[in-house]
């Protein structure tokens, strides 16, 4: 592996010194990048190896495991990466740990083209450089839609109705679906609709949990309505499930990732009839409240704590670089960027109408994660009708308290 | 053997166990003790493209501080062991107290999740190990009595559940019970209820666990018995058929006992790889309706933030569990030794 990664490098130097260096102001340094595995952020590394040259050399794991391989990488001195790719969540525990660095001087340095709402500044400090949003949403198909004599659902209940109804003409069985495998999927959706109900997750300035109230009752019970509109097998359905039974024409209803809208909306795994009738919109509201039932993300690089100035400041002069509105313009659909030069076209069109409507941030609080994981294995035994909602509620926060005290919150 | 040279005999192996098996065991023992400081946390502003907010962040520097101070982190001795994510000692107490019925008992238990993940463990060590000991020795005797030409490919193909990865394995048969698989279809189509699904149904996910893993392991008890069954002298076999024994009582009183040296080792090494039962699971993403000891730690120390602690405690339960159950077994071995000695 690391044999192709030198001949890749190699090679590409070799290009670049026949073709034209790019001019990212480095003149040496290791740059070791960790991130999520999905296009966007292959996007942005590939443009960003443009500034290899003899001295400055680019490696990238791009891996859906990331989060589990962070803090360690980069607990490590020298840390094993010189930038983690995160998120509103997956931020925390490098916060926590202390492991990346405030970037102040690098953003005056480097930073004139970055855009102010891309700098993620906590407590006065800059910590991360945001690019790309990206929020769960409803899609539709309109041609279904118009074929139960339907408007486009844009509340949660008006979304049971309309596959209540899509099941009853007969055109599907199961025309509903969400991300709702056991694990950090389903606890991402009771989040989702917690919020949209107007909850609150702790006491505030607190790490107490108290979800188990009128919200989170309610919130389960739109839940239960919706997956009993889903395929029998909705405690295994992940994005790329939920992607997949989309694209083979299974659904009319879901609610799925933005990120998800371009390879659904392009031409390849699935039909005519279902990608032309296939419509991204606002996430919806629930229980007459009006912010959506969604909650805003964004990805971002972090620099890491441990490494050399000289490789952080190489890291984030790349990473710049590969930000750079030639980037955008080529890519533009793969993403909602928060760039110069995005122009939101049919795939960014739901994750703009959710931010647009008021959706919340994630909360990036230190113990949201246990209280995430909490969510994620106690809710299935409700949603399957072995429990009361109450019950499941207090497990969720008995699990979440016992996991709190372990790590010191409490 | 004067014990001076059987020390230095046994010294190399003794230096590799101290090591790698109770050094381990010994660090994650101290681990299991210890949890984490109390976090220092502050109130700050956090603004990004959504706009800005208070939230509460860690002081890393204080944090730091209380950590540097005492690396280990605070002792809380047993209490991680005893705490609602494990054995829950408080909880069940209140429920022995409170709960009327065996059943109403049981049902609360079976709401922890610590039970729950035990429940199944012990249920999968107590169903697939007989299972697989009997359909070994059965293909072992089936495929002993075949022609010489066919055994080869036979051999062969019983071993194919071994040979394919257990993650790969799983797999296959979740996509076959699939809802829109060839066994979840047919399934469907023969009890006419298209809302049927062996995933969803955790009584379906259990028995489904159970084939796939008498499946896989089945072939290990059929290799060992296989080869000890080239071992049992014909001339005891030959001389039982004189006496009139039938093909069935030349099994049970002479094979069967000759080969239980054997039997017991494929008990020892099945009790203790399906106690801790776990690809079948991540593979059939069974964890709504089944979870087990492994997978519980493995849960623990994934995501975005790892409870060391509590992974430590399940580990160390898994070895005590695993400790139990094989005692039976060794304290009959020890027995039996100890009888041929005298």
């Amino acid at each position: 592996m690391s044999f192709m990664k030198t001949i890749a490098a190699g090679t590409m130097a070799t290009l670049l010194a026949t073709a034209s260096y790019a001019d990212c102001g480095i003149e040496s340094g290791s740059i070791r990048i960790l991130s999520n595995d999905f296009g966007a952020l292959h996007a942005m590394v590939e443009k960003a190896r443009e500034c290899e040259t003899d001295s400055v050399t680019i490696e990238h794991n791009a891996t859906t495991e990331h989060r589990d391989l962070q803090v360690a990488a980069l607990t490590a001195n020298p840390a094993e990466y010189t930038s983690a790719v995160v998120a509103n969540s997956s931020i925390v525990p490098l916060m926590n740990e202390g492991l990346i660095r405030p970037l102040d001087d690098l953003v005056a340095k480097y930073g004139q083209d970055l855009q102010p709402q891309q700098l993620i500044t906590i407590d006065g400090q800059v910590m991360a450089i945001a690019f790309m949003a990206n929020a769960q949403h409803l899609y539709y198909r309109s041609d279904v839609l118009e074929q139960v004599g339907l408007d486009v659902p844009t509340t949660y209940e008006e979304v049971v109705a309309a596959a209540q109804a899509i099941r009853d003409a007969g055109i599907m069985e199961n025309p509903f679906a969400m991300n709702t495998m056991t694990g950090w999927n389903l606890g991402e959706e009771f989040v989702n609709m917690y919020l949209g109900h107007g909850g609150q997750f702790f006491e505030p300035g607190t790490a107490q949990v108290s979800i188990n109230n009128e919200q989170g009752v309610a919130a389960l019970n739109m839940l239960k309505q919706l997956v009993d509109l889903s395929d029998p097998d909705f405690l295994t359905f992940d994005s790329n499930a939920t992607a997949a039974e989309w694209e083979s024409g299974n659904l009319a209803l879901a609610t799925m990732w933005g990120s998800r809208g371009g390879p659904i909306l392009d031409d390849e795994g699935s039909t005519e009839e279902i990608v032309s009738s296939t419509v991204l919109t606002g996430a919806p509201t629930v229980g007459g409240g009006d912010t959506p039932a969604s909650t805003l993300w964004w990805d971002g690089f972090t620099i890491s704590a441990n490494i050399s100035d000289e490789d952080a400041e190489a890291t984030f002069a790349a990473l710049v670089h590969g930000l750079s509105p030639e980037m955008v313009a080529e890519n533009n659909d793969l993403a909602v960027w928060l760039l110069d030069g995005f122009e939101p076209g049919p795939a960014a069109a739901g994750v703009a109408a959710t931010a647009q409507s008021g959706a919340r941030p994630y909360p990036m609080l230190p113990f949201m994660g246990l209280l995430h994981t909490a969510l994620g294995n106690e809710l299935s035994d409700f949603l399957q009708g072995n429990e009361s909602a109450e019950q499941a509620l207090s497990d969720v926060e008995a699990a979440y308290t016992a996991a709190a005290r372990e790590q010191g919150f409490l | 053997m004067p014990h001076r040279t059987f020390f230095w005999f046994m010294f190399p192996s003794l230096l590799a166990m101290i090591l790698f098996i109770a050094l381990p065991i010994g660090s994650v023992m101290t681990q299991s003790l210890f949890v984490k400081h109390d976090q220092v946390t502050i109130v700050t502003e956090n603004c990004g493209p959504f706009g800005c907010q208070e939230e509460v962040v860690v002081d890393v520097e204080a944090t730091r501080a209380l950590q540097e101070a005492d690396p280990l982190g605070r002792f809380n001795g047993f209490g991680t062991y005893t705490d609602r994510n494990h054995l829950a000692f408080a909880e069940v107490s209140e429920a022995w107290n409170t709960t009327e019925s065996w059943s109403e008992f049981g049902s609360f238990l079976m709401n922890l999740p610590f039970y729950r993940a035990l429940a199944f463990t012990l249920s999968y060590t107590a169903i697939v190990t007989p299972f697989v000991i009997v359909l070994g020795l059965a293909i072992a005797l089936g495929v002993n009595s075949l022609p010489r030409i066919v055994k080869g490919p036979t051999i062969f193909i019983s071993l194919l559940p071994m040979i394919v990865t257990p993650l790969i394995g799983g797999l296959v048969l979740f996509w076959m019970v699939d809802a829109d698989g060839i066994l979840g279809a047919a399934l469907q189509n023969i009890f006419d209820d298209p809302r049927l699904s062996v995933k969803a149904s955790a009584p379906l996910t259990w028995l489904m666990l159970f084939i796939y893993g008498i499946w896989h392991s089945a072939p290990f008890a059929f290799v060992v018995f296989y080869a000890g069954l080239q071992t049992v002298p014909s001339e005891t076999l030959e001389a039982a058929q004189i006496d009139g024994a039938n093909r069935w009582q030349r099994i049970r009183y002479v094979t069967i006992p000759y080969m239980m040296p054997l039997v017991v080792f494929v008990i020892l090494i099945q009790l203790m790889d399906n106690f801790r039962v776990f690809e079948p699971i991540v593979a059939f993403s069974a964890q709504a309706n089944a979870s087990s000891l492994s997978t519980f730690i493995y849960d623990d120390l994934r995501g975005d933030t790892a409870l060391f602690g509590s992974a430590a405690a399940t580990s160390m339960m898994t070895i005590v569990g695993v400790c139990i159950l094989l005692s039976p077994v060794l304290l009959r071995t020890w027995r039996d030794f100890n009888r041929k000695r005298a």
